[in-house]
């Protein structure tokens, strides 16, 4: 469970204070499946950041899974992100020359688990790149680079999924199996956070944050789409 | 995170830059090798010449001291009295004998050239002690001194400049030196120079038929019992001749006492010394190494940066990612000083086969590797990339994720 009290995250550009969050308070239970929506400056990327525990915030409270990580030093963070969370990022950052399978081993290898690489095929195979595994990245399309990055969130058994822009760099039918993927993810109980601001990617969402200068403007449940449409 | 990883890291980017990891090991690799190289050739010049001066370690040379002090007695001359003296067993029981030598500059006439040599007036012994030995016939006996033989032994560059370069050739010929003629039995082995340009005589024909004198010498080789009895030896030298001098102040003596082992230690010292400068000068290259490094593994992280981030975010921690650049530059200079130990031996073990063809003097300065040298150039190759990897390694590890996660 996700649960930001009064949260406020300032940035210091030079002489400039940019209020990047302010006061927001969001609770986000397990098992929900929640688009953050809003232009470019709303804030949603530095949500993102704190939900991710990339960043920690200015003032107020993040409790995540029963714990408070608003105050947690860079490595704590570090340890909390490698057990707790699984990134999907708009331009799929894997790491360059390396396979998809070492690639979804990492999280792993960072928590310090020895025995990866059956865990690693079957994340793959979830996804359906049971056949690739051996591929780098530069030999993988969009689509399946997205994939992988998704087996690679996933590897950990991590309490939240959160899937910045997932769409963002991908064609549409691409990007309908993507969000097919992580429909069929919530689906098994997984908790899944979209930011985006497509209309068409938050229609997959049960519930919809829509953001505005740092504030959540608007938080309503709505009934999902289930197949997708160009 | 395991090594295993890091490792692998490491090894894919060095891989992945193969060019620009090349040329980064090169100033390790050259900065070792010539460490390795330099030392060597020092300690090859040392031990070469140690081997050769060790069978003459208990020699102890007597000269008399040229000039007199003011106002005091003048000099007196070394006298066949005095070799006497030094060879009386009940005065020193560390001298084993006492070879006499009276020498100075003539022309040696061939009939076809001449040479302007050495001549050495002297007793039998004189090959034994000097250590050198014939190539042609032989040296003078102990009856040949006796009677005042008329017999000469040449050196090496003598025999071959006024014969030819078949010793055997000058043998029974007949020599002119101040007007009078001597018969050659001998050519001795080459030692290098000046000792090949020497001509050997018995002390009393070069004192009858050559430079005269009386009883006066001008060089006596004092023979201790063995390399450990010199400074009793050359102890009892002074003592000795002090008393027939009669001189009681030291700085008022008339010889000079000089043992070759304690010349053989100043040398030593003084080719420690310069082969010690000369290893640190190499050593600079090694400087100019580590900042090559430093400056590829800064690249190296602003390369990565974005890589940095996604690690990050997946769980690194900074320990990890320290741990990954530090072992990346580890590798990297540990790579370079095994190369370069492999260069340095290798040109250290070639320069030792090569070095004697081209002659005894070469052969001197044939390079011996010492294993000190070797370790601790590969030490200071494994500090290089810990401490020039330091850096950069620190820096990756403070990366905050957002930042790093941006960069382009």
């Amino acid at each position: 469970m996700i649960q930001l009290e009064d949260v406020t995250k300032i940035y210091r550009m030079g002489k400039v204070e940019v209020r990047a969050l302010e006061s927001v308070d969001l609770t986000i239970d397990d098992g929900e499946f929640v688009a953050i929506m809003g232009p470019s400056g709303s804030g949603k990327t530095t949500l993102m950041n704190i939900m991710g525990c990339l960043d920690v915030p200015t003032s107020g409270r993040y409790l995540l899974d029963g714990t408070d990580v608003s105050r947690l030093s860079d490595n704590r963070l570090a340890k909390i992100r490698s057990r707790k969370i699984g990134f999907v990022f708009q331009s799929f950052n894997l790491v360059a020359r390396t396979s998809a399978i070492r690639n979804v081993e990492l999280p792993l290898v960072y928590a310090g688990v020895r025995t990866r690489r059956h865990a690693a095929r079957v994340a793959l195979e979830q996804v359906g790149l049971g056949d690739r595994m051996k591929h780098m990245p530069n030999e993988l399309s969009g689509g399946q680079q997205q994939r992988v990055a998704i087996a690679r969130a996933l590897i950990n058994d991590p309490v939240l999924l959160l899937a910045d822009e997932p769409t963002g760099n991908l064609d549409t039918a691409s990007s309908a199996e993507i969000l097919k993927i992580l429909r069929a993810l919530n689906d098994a109980g997984r908790t899944v956070v979209i930011i985006t601001h497509e209309e068409e990617v938050a229609q997959f969402a049960r519930r919809v944050v829509r953001m505005r200068d740092g504030h959540i403007v608007s938080d309503q449940a709505q009934r999902i789409r289930t197949e997708v449409s160009a | 995170m395991n090594l295993e990883e890091a490792l692998r890291v490491a090894l894919r980017g060095l891989r992945a830059n193969r060019l620009r990891s090349a040329l980064t090991m090169l100033g390790i690799i050259i900065g070792v090798a010539s460490v390795i190289l330099l030392v060597a050739l020092g300690n090859g010049v040392q031990t070469s010449v140690n081997e050769k001066i060790q069978p003459l370690a208990n020699l102890i040379t007597v000269v008399p001291s040229v000039g007199n002090v003011p106002g005091g007695a003048p000099p007196k001359d070394l006298i066949d009295a005095d070799v006497a003296a030094l060879q009386d067993k009940a005065l020193s029981r560390d001298i084993a004998a006492v070879i006499p030598a009276t020498s100075g500059k003539a022309l040696v006439d061939g009939d076809a050239y001449r040479y302007r040599a050495n001549v050495v007036g002297t007793t039998e012994r004189w090959l034994e002690v000097n250590n050198q030995d014939m190539s042609a016939g032989t040296f003078f006996d102990e009856a040949q001194v006796r009677t005042t033989a008329r017999v000469v032994v040449l050196g090496s560059a003598v025999a071959n400049y006024l014969y030819g370069d078949d010793p055997a050739a000058a043998l029974g010929q007949p020599v002119r030196i101040n007007r009078q003629t001597f018969r050659v039995i001998g050519v001795m082995q080459s030692v290098g120079e000046p000792g090949d340009g020497v001509v050997a005589m018995p002390l009393p024909t070069v004192r009858r038929y050559i430079f005269g004198g009386g009883d006066k010498i001008n060089q006596m080789i004092v023979q201790a019992t063995d390399a450990n009895a010199v400074p009793a030896a050359e102890n009892d030298v002074i003592r000795i001749l002090s008393e027939r001098h009669r001189i009681k102040d030291s700085a008022n003596r008339d010889f000079e006492v000089q043992s070759l082992r304690s010349r053989l230690d100043t040398f030593n010292q003084i080719l420690r010394i310069l082969t010690l400068f000369t290893a640190a000068v190499a050593a600079i290259s090694l400087v100019v190494g580590a900042i090559g490094v430093l400056n590829i593994m800064l690249v190296s992280v602003t390369e990565r940066t974005r890589e940095i981030g996604i690690r990050k975010a997946i769980g690194a921690t900074r320990r990890a990612i320290l741990e990954q650049f530090l072992i990346e530059s580890l590798l990297l200079a540990g790579l370079g000083g095994v190369i370069g130990v492999l260069v340095g031996v290798g040109l250290s073990v070639l320069g030792a086969n090569v070095a004697p063809s081209f002659g005894p003097t070469f052969a001197t300065f044939a390079p011996s590797v010492t294993i000190p040298s070797v370790v601790l150039s590969f030490a200071i190759s494994l500090a290089i990339g810990l401490v020039a990897g330091g850096y950069p390694a620190n820096r990756a590890a403070r990366l905050r994720p957002i930042e790093a996660l941006r960069y382009q």
